[in-house]
Parts: C-alpha cells; structure tokens; sequence
C-alpha cells in the first residue's frame, strides 16, 4: 500500500513538473491544464508570495520545474530589459540578467516593452521585447543567443508597442514581428538564433501571438493571425500549408482545443483542418462571442470569451449556440485561464474573479483584489496560480 | 667542490624557483590570452545571428572571469555594436551578481577609474557605475551627484534628476524663490525631453516661463510644398520633383492643382510643423519640407524627427531613413538619424505623407525637428 501511495504521489509530481506552463496560455497555448490542487476559494491567505520587480511589463510568467521565469523593462525609455528567474517555492530571485534595446521602445502607455510572454522548450527560455530583441539563455541564466530583430531589419517596429508572445516547435522559435512597415514572422533556430526562415507577412500592426496547432496523426502546425485571417505553416521551414482568409481580430489570438481552432473572426468561427493541408473546414461561426481584448477560452467542451462589457458568454464548443452569459466585474486585458471547472478571470483592476462554469449560468465562487492594475494573462502551474502587475509577482495557492 | 656544489644547489633552485614561478603566471597569461580571443569572438558577432554560435562559447569564459577583469571586459564595450555590448554587458552582471552573492569584495577603485574617462563608452561607463553603486551606495551617490555636464544621457538624467527633486523639494519647504534658482541652474544641463518640460512647467508656476521652443532646438523657418498625390499611399514610394532638384522657384502639378513652395514655420512649445495649414486638410496626400541649416564646421550629428505620418529625410541630398507607419503615436526624438553636416550651409528636406484613414485621431500631417550632437546637445544653425 505504502509502494503505491509513493508510486502515486510521484506520479501526481511527475504529473505537475511535466506539465510546466512553458508559454503564453500555458502548455497547449489555449490557457487551460489540468491542476486539481488548484484553489478555487481565493482570499488573501492564498498569496503565497509576492515580490516587487525591477521594471514594467505585461508579459506572463512561466514555470519550468520550480522555476518562475520573467521579463520587466525599467528605466525612462523602458530600455533596460530584465529576464529574472524565481524560486517558486519562495519566490527567491535566482538570477536576473539585464540588457539594452537595440530596437525603438515607443509604445502606448497601456501597454509596456516587456508585452510579450517568453517561452521554453524546457532547456532554454526565449525572451522576446517589443524592441524586437530576441535573448536567449539557459534555464541557470547563461546567454545562449541574442538577436536584435529592428537592429537588423530597422523598419520593424511599432511606435504603439509590439506584444506578440513566442512559441517554439520543432526546434524553431516563431517570432511575429508584424506591423505597417517592415512585417514579418521568422523562425530562429533554436539552438543559434540564426533565421530558418523568414516569411513576409501583411503591412498591417497586429498584437496577436503565434500558436501551435496539434491534430492527431499530423505534423504540428504553427497558427499566423492577422487582420487578413490565419495562415498555418510548418515550424521547420515556414511553408504555408493552408490560409483561412476571412479576416481575424489582430488583438485576442486564436484558441487551439482538441484539434480546432476557435478564430476570433467574425464573433468565434471554429476551424477543423482538413487532412490534406486544403482550406479548413468551418465548423461553425457565432457573432455573439466578438472576444475584446481577452482571447476565448476552451473548458469542458465549452467556449468562453469576454466582452468590452465585462460579460462572459459561454458557448457549446461543438455547434457554437450560447449556453449563458455571466457579467464579471471588468475591464478585462488579461485572458482567464482554466482549470477543472474553474476559470479565473482578473480585470484591469486587479480584481480576480473564479468562475464556477458548471453552475447552470455560471457563478462567481470567490474574488481576490490584488489592488494593483492588471493587464497581464495570468499562468497556472503546481497547484498555483501567477498573476503579475508592473510592479508585483504573486504566487496564489492553498493557504 | 663545496662551492660548486652550492652554486650547483643554487642554480638548481633558481631554476626550480623559475619555473615554479612560471607555473604561476602561465595559467594567468593563459587565462589572460584566453579572456582576448573570447572578447574578440563576441565582438565579431553580427547581424541575423552572424557568430551567436561562437558567441556562446566565449560568453561562459568571459562570464566566468575574476571580478578583477571587469574593466578590462568594459574596455571591450568601447566601440563594439549593440549586439555585441549585450553579449558583454550580461557578462559583466553574471560576474558582478556571483562575486557580490558570495560577498566578495569588487574592484571599485578601478571602476571609479574607467567611470572617470569619459572617453570610455558611455553605456559601459554607465554599468561601471551601477556596480560602484551596487558595490558601494555611498560612493554611487557621491559619484552621480557630479555628473551633471556627463557625456553619457543616464548618468547625466539622474545627476539632472537629483537637482530636480532638491528644487521641488525647496519649493515644498515654501522657498520658491530658492526653487526657482536651483530650477534656473539645472536647466542648461538637462537634455531629456520629458525633464525638460518638467522644468519648464515647475518655472512657468513660479513665474519664469522657458522659452521651450528655443531650449529644445526646434528648427523653425522651412520652405513647404505640397500636397501631393499619395492615394492608397502611392506618394511614399513615389519620387516628385522636390526629391531630385530643389528649385524653390518652381510649380508642380500637385493633387489638386499647381503648387509652389512658400514659406512657413513651426509652432508651439513642441515646434510642430503642421502641413495642413499650408497645404489644406487632405487625405491620401504627400508634402515636402525644405530648410538650410548652416554649420561652422564639419561635425557628426542626430536628425531627431518625431512624426505620426509616413515620412523620409534626407541631408545633403543623402537619404537618411524613411517610415511608412501612419497615426500610431509621436513623441519627441521619436526617430534618431545619424548625419554628418558639412562647413558651411546644409540643407534639410522631409517629405511627410499623409494616409486615408477616416477618424478623428488621423488628422495630424505634421512633424517636429531638431539638430543635436550625437549626445543629445542642441545644434543651432550658426549665423550666415
């Protein structure tokens, strides 16, 4: 009995440290794991820990193993950008590095150079800057590679600020660098940072992150959103292997769930890629989910989104037809994530709302004020969730 | 026998002494050799990931040195590109970060030193004094409170800063005719935008207004001409006539009709050039403005533009950069252009292009633009 519980509890430890929350939206970039230890009655007992940071940003914190890895810029110009890397235990600072920006650091108040979320392949976190920089290093802090994206392709910018997160696959790193001038998306290496490939993208300022699509029995695709629809291509080589051309929001991102991607075009329209690499086919398409800034979320065969209202629809995933709607205390910036039946949803306000989404119209179960503003999509990893402001890390977990 | 046999010991201990000696210095002269070749390496990196791979390899020597050569990895960021001080400058806090964890002592005295040769580069020098700082709180605030004429833009923003705080702080206590004083004196100093209308806004209470325009450097008096036609954002790429020849006597077949250059100037604190007033309030437009600029030598400088419209520049008939982005923001020193003015009179031409966007935020056809040396000085065009 004792051999199994030891089996088990190494299992459930094993379960959580694979997990890890790598990436914008966590490990499949739709925002939603599988966290039973996750508390779902937040209070202020929950704050494990919290810790003031060295500089702005609205980038979310990953986990790899006890690791929480972060960005901040800090100075007048936001130039100075920070990669720091906390226990999560205690929320002790391990190592930080600081660099310059090789690239503008304009942006709009409302936004910060630190936007976009790094990520890692569990042996490497990539930092991305809306200076277009590009750092990368090993999970004790040693730099591997760097690329100053605007250094090197000098119209590439956006005098409101960049924010599009990174993901890698395939031992590629996509990078979208799109705005009305020099746009594009390159895949680097990896290993080396040079370019796989570099594919010109539409002249047109797009906020939205990359991500990765997994359809049993295919080759992982990476999604492209821009204002002129989706385009999916191979991570390897940047071959575009089928275009959706309908139009997409180019500020929320696109949802991959279970082999669909929800598109935030037109309200939701829901893709299924076809087998052959043609035009996916659409599922689906529903006017009432329009997401504002938040991107939808994929729970229990559900679809969720939230509006410039602060209203929460909830939809069936598989027709699209709305289930019900639940008005939240907002604004909202930072998308919810999921967790067994649980959103967890925080306003600009610093409020954080769980959500209950098998009560029949939805029930806000608990609320925690952080009393700072948030902008940033919250990560869940270990039974905890991370939540970060411009100047606050917390670590919210069982009290 | 006995004294050969001595000096037989001796040379043998000499030679033992010797080599001993050298089996000390030869690991530190390897070392030495090994941190050059490695500081060569990240040097040599380059655009699109050019040396990143051998980069790497080097960057764990370098970061791996004895906190005594910090400077000599400082000396390093002089001159080097800004990928290149990066790989450095996150070199330097790996080794500033372990030494200080492990409560070892750094080596200050010769920080203080490289901070002191303003020759040295400025973002290096800045870094030395972060460390100084961190290394010795004291010793970093005595050094800042100096450093108000610095060269380097940081260090010389906080030594600004300081003095700012201190006159608020006066005129908190009731001393406003002290503020104003200690407001007066750090004013010439100061070189970041949002510093200096800060000043400005704190004297214009206490009754000495500023003279903005004059203390940013705006160039004021231009030859505009326009509009041109830029539908669907044609004009940005295409070249009209004032891009190939400057006749300020000529008409052109405009947008709308023939147009000629006139004289216009810019205005407000913020020197805006506002090409709606002269060309009228048009959409899918292009303009040109045209200005001489002399200089009483031959110098380096910054073309500091800043622009919400689609824009490019051009100095002495040499294209600067360009900028196809419309209505995303300006701020002032947006766009920072490196140029060379000649002996004698320069001319400055801007084309500005105006897009078709139908909202209220989209109005704006404008710009502003100053001279500066390469660290942010104002350059006025010298008398004729």
């Amino acid at each position: 009995m004792k051999t199994i519980l030891t089996y088990a509890a190494l299992l459930g430890s094993l379960t959580f440290a694979s997990a890890d929350w790598r990436q914008f939206r966590g490990p499949n970039g739709n925002g939603v794991v599988n966290d039973p230890a996750l508390p779902t009655q937040l209070d202020v007992k929950n704050i494990q820990w919290a810790i003031d940071l060295p500089g702005r940003g609205l980038s979310s914190p990953i986990i790899v193993g006890d690791r929480v890895y972060l960005t901040a810029a800090s100075g007048p110009k936001q130039d100075r950008l920070h990669v720091l890397c906390f226990s999560a235990k205690d929320g002790k600072k391990l190592w930080e590095r600081q660099f310059r920006a090789t690239g503008r650091t304009m942006a709009h108040e409302k936004t910060a150079v630190a936007a976009p979320t790094p990520v890692s392949d569990g042996e490497r976190i990539f930092a991305f800057f809306s200076s277009n920089d590009v750092l990368c290093l090993d999970l004790d802090g040693n730099l591997l590679w760097l690329r100053g994206l605007t250094h090197d392709y000098p119209n590439a910018s956006n005098s409101l600020g960049m924010s599009s997160s990174l993901t890698v696959a395939d031992g590629v790193l996509i990078t979208m660098v799109e705005n009305d001038s020099e746009s594009f998306t390159a895949g680097l290496d990896a290993k080396t940072g040079v370019n796989r490939w570099k594919l010109a993208r539409p002249k047109m300022a797009n906020w939205t992150s990359p991500v990765l699509l997994e359809v049993k029995g295919q080759p992982t695709l990476a999604i492209l959103q821009s204002g002129k629809g989706i385009s999916a291509v191979e991570p390897k080589t940047g071959r575009i292997v089928w275009e959706y051309g309908d139009g997409a929001s180019t500020i929320p991102s696109a949802t991959p769930s279970d082999g669909v991607l929800y598109v935030p075009s037109k309200g939701v329209t829901a893709l299924e890629p076809s087998s052959d690499g043609t035009t996916p086919k659409q599922l689906w398409r529903n006017g009432q989910f329009a997401p504002a800034t938040a991107s939808a979320v994929i729970l229990n065969q559900k679809v969720f989104t939230l509006n410039g209202a602060g209203v929460l629809s909830a939809g069936d995933a598989k027709d699209g037809a709305r289930l019900w709607q639940l008005r939240l205390k907002g604004p909202f910036s930072a998308t919810p994530v999921g967790s067994g039946t649980h959103l967890y949803c925080v306003n600009e306000k610093g409020v954080l709302q769980v959500v209950d989404t098998a009560a029949p119209q939805g029930a806000v179960v608990s609320e925690l004020d952080l009393g700072k503003v948030i902008l940033s999509t919250p990560s869940i990893d270990g039974g905890a969730v991370y939540v970060r402001s411009d100047g606050k890390l917390w670590k919210l977990g069982k009290s | 026998m006995e004294k050969f046999v001595t000096k037989k010991i001796m040379k043998s201990r000499l030679l033992k002494s010797v080599l001993f000696a050298g089996l000390l210095v030869a690991p530190v002269l390897v070392h030495a050799a090994s941190l050059s070749r490695s500081l060569d390496t990240i040097r040599a990196v380059g655009p699109e990931g050019k040396g990143n791979a051998e980069a790497a390899a080097a960057w764990k020597t370098v970061s791996a040195a004895d906190s005594g050569e910090i400077v000599t990895i400082l000396k390093a960021m002089n001159g080097a590109n800004d990928l290149a001080a990066n790989w450095l400058r996150s070199a330097v806090d790996t080794i500033a970060a372990r030494e200080l964890d492990a409560d070892k002592k750094l080596p200050v005295a010769a920080l203080q030193k490289y901070l002191a040769d303003t020759k040295n580069d400025p973002s290096a020098r800045r870094l030395a004094y972060e460390i100084i700082a961190r290394a010795d709180p004291a010793t970093g605030e005595k050094l800042i409170s100096g450093m108000l004429e610095d060269p380097g833009s940081e260090l010389r923003r906080d030594a600004v800063q300081r003095r700012i705080d201190a006159a608020l702080a006066v005129r908190k206590a009731g001393n406003s005719n002290d503020a104003a004083q200690r407001l007066q004196f750090v004013l010439p100093s100061a070189r970041d935008a949002e510093q200096l209308e800060s000043i400005a806004k704190e004297l214009k209470q206490l009754g000495q207004p500023v003279d903005l325009p004059k203390v940013f450097g705006w160039v004021w008096d231009w030859k505009v001409i326009g509009p041109f036609d830029s539908t669907g954002g044609v004009g940005f790429d295409k070249v009209y006539p004032p891009e190939e020849k400057i006749d300020l006597a000529a008409e052109y077949d405009g947008k709308t009709g023939k147009v000629r250059w006139q004289d216009f100037s810019a205005s407000g604190d913020r020197g805006l050039v506002d090409l709606n007033k002269p060309c009228g309030a048009l959409k899918g437009v292009a303009g040109y403005a045209y200005t001489e600029f002399n200089s009483d030598s031959k110098r380096p400088v910054e073309i500091r533009l800043g622009c919400k419209n689609a824009w490019k520049v051009w100095l002495n008939g040499k294209f600067l950069f360009g900028r196809d982005e419309y209505h995303r923001g300006m701020e002032i020193d947006q766009y920072r252009l490196a140029g060379e003015l000649k002996k004698g009179k320069n001319v400055i031409l801007v084309k500005i292009c105006q897009n078709e966007q139908t909202e209220q935020w989209t109005k704006e056809w404008e710009f502003q633009l100053r001279v500066t040396d390469p660290l942010g000085a104002v350059v006025a065009s010298a008398k004729k």
